[in-house]
């Protein structure tokens, strides 16, 4: 299937992710989920802004997963970015990988959004009650 | 040029039209940029840049059109375990 990738304002939809990379073929389905932390670095964290770059992350984001396929054979997978404001507990990221084994899902999975993290132009800033942060790294 | 996260907040603008003479590069991008807005010098030491949506070095040479963006750090928070994965 055509790798699945969304940078939305909205809330994410799991269960519609997993829907969309299932199929006969598949006998394990790798799903991280990024949640948002009510502390970083000895602060209380009040909520999260994202900012994106949109149309370079989704080209980045797309780079990433063709790595994976090609690595991994994981050719089922689901991308999806929340951005904009984020209040403790909701969900920012999701990763879904299916295939027919475990073991390519996981590993598939975990190169995804290690990937992502560093070289997708998406950037999070940290609202604490002491102040506010562009997070780095 | 376009601007993105603190960039933004430290230029105040989403986006402007830089004029640079013929066969500058992303350096001289940086450079002008620099003169125009002082302030980002901490953060421009620590910016990658992006012509039209990919990683550039800094050497590359600009086209009339050409999208720049200056790209601060990612920081989607570590992994908590081993280094990064190696391209």
């Amino acid at each position: 299937m055509e790798p699945l990738i969304s940078i939305t304002g909205e809330p994410l939809d799991r269960n519609a992710l997993v829907g969309a990379v299932s199929h006969p073929s598949v006998g394990g389905i790798a799903v991280f989920e990024g949640v948002v932390r009510d502390h970083a670095r000895g602060k209380e964290v009040h909520y999260l802004e994202y900012d994106v770059y949109p149309e370079m992350a989704i080209k980045q984001i797309r780079t990433i997963i063709d790595e994976a396929q090609r690595r991994w054979g994981a050719e089922r997978v689901a991308v999806a970015h929340r951005i904009g404001r984020l209040e403790i507990g909701e969900t920012s990221v999701i990763v879904v990988v299916a295939t027919p084994h475990r073991a390519e899902a996981f590993e598939a999975c975990r190169y995804i959004i290690d990937t992502l993290k560093t070289s997708v132009p998406i950037w999070k800033k940290e609202v604490a009650t002491s102040g506010e942060e562009w997070v780095e790294g | 040029m376009r601007y993105f996260a603190s960039l933004r907040e430290i230029v105040g603008l989403n986006e402007e039209l830089l004029t640079l003479p013929e066969g500058a590069s992303v350096s001289d991008a940086r450079l002008m940029l620099l003169s125009r807005y002082p302030r980002l010098q901490p953060i421009m030491e620590r910016s990658a840049c992006s012509v039209n949506h990919g990683y550039v070095s800094s050497e590359t040479t600009l086209q009339e059109g050409d999208e720049i963006v200056f790209i601060p750090p990612v920081g989607g928070g570590s992994s908590g375990g081993p280094a990064a994965w190696n391209h």
